[in-house]
């Protein structure tokens, strides 16, 4: 009787583990990134408004901020819009937008439908600058602390709840900075 | 009968080169476009070589299923220009796999590194295999023992 249980305790074994896989899949494919913890890398980018100016790190640097990956060609950025556009609104640090592997014409027109939701914008078009960052998917967000370290990173549309989070941690670097 | 088993053979290939010629052509064109379009011009075979295996050991994190050499995605495209530009700059295999690594994790990586938390993935094979060379072994000296 105890030898034919044990191919039943396979069985349900190999089902439980199955079961554990399938419901943790959707978190597999979200690549956790080497980079938090790291300073951010350097860069030289121009603006959107203003092709002619740059932003490097250096000007960025000294103040908290979020930086907000998104394309005018990104679907799932026009999802997360209203929640970028209130932490544009309600962050207590500055929302820089970085505009990737985009046309300016097209990423101006998107704006000018959706609204301009950042306090800043970074434009990187060969998207040299988001290899460096890791990024690999639109809509991304990270958090950078005053100090230039990548601290978080958010990959996906902002929803209710990420948007909350974001908002309690924006709120913990900016008192880390003025601490 | 013998010679009737030939003749079909005959038959068969007969039938395998009418068949095959068209394919053979296909392939031979299909191979001279693929190279008219490849847009890296190498210095070397062995450079073409070497981008080829990194492309192929280096999974696109868009599409996660696909290494770099098979993904038609954007970033896959960048990554593979990215990849070139390091070969032109005479940097090491290891030094284009740890350049993928510091950005995008052991992920990118279709062989991980053997580390702690590697061992079930790389061990997990090995142990299975002793555990039924261990268990066939006792199957086989119990059914001995019964003869």
């Amino acid at each position: 009787m105890i030898r034919m249980l044990i191919p039943l305790g396979v069985f349900l074994a190999l089902l439980a583990l199955l079961i554990a896989g399938l419901q943790t899949s959707e978190n597999r494919k979200l690549v956790q990134s080497p980079l938090i913890g790291k300073p951010m890398p350097d860069f030289s980018l121009p603006g959107l408004y203003d092709p002619e100016s740059t932003t490097s790190r250096a000007d960025l640097l000294g103040e908290p901020f979020i930086l907000n990956v998104w394309g005018s060609w990104c679907w799932a950025c026009r999802v997360e819009h209203p929640f970028v556009e209130r932490l544009g609104n309600e962050a207590p640090i500055a929302l820089v937008g970085f505009n990737w592997k985009d046309e300016r014409e097209d990423a101006l027109a998107w704006i000018d439908q959706f609204g301009d939701a950042w306090d800043r914008h970074l434009v990187d078009f060969e998207g040299k600058v988001a290899i460096d960052l890791g990024v690999y998917g639109a809509p991304e967000t990270f958090l950078v602390d005053h100090e230039g370290v990548i601290r978080h990173k958010h990959i996906g549309p902002i929803d209710a709840n990420v948007f909350q989070d974001l908002m309690r941690r924006a709120m913990e670097l900016k008192a880390e900075a003025e601490s | 009968m013998k010679t009737r088993v030939q003749g079909s053979g005959f038959r068969f290939q007969g039938w395998l080169r009418v068949a095959l010629a068209p394919l053979l052509a296909l392939w031979l064109a299909a191979g001279a476009v693929a190279s008219a379009i490849e847009p890296y011009e190498f210095e070397s075979e062995l450079q073409r070589q070497r981008f080829k295996a990194l492309a192929e050991e280096l999974r696109c994190t868009v599409c996660q299923n696909q290494s770099l050499a098979d993904s038609d995605a954007p970033l896959a495209q960048d990554l593979r220009d990215e990849v070139f530009r390091m070969l032109q700059g005479n940097r090491s295999d290891q030094e284009i796999r740890n350049f993928m690594v510091e950005r995008y994790g052991n992920y990118v990586l279709y062989r991980p590194p053997v580390a702690a938390h590697t061992l079930l993935l790389w061990g997990g094979p090995i142990v299975l295999l002793i555990i039924g060379l261990v268990a066939a072994v006792i199957v086989i000296r119990k059914r001995r023992s019964a003869l």
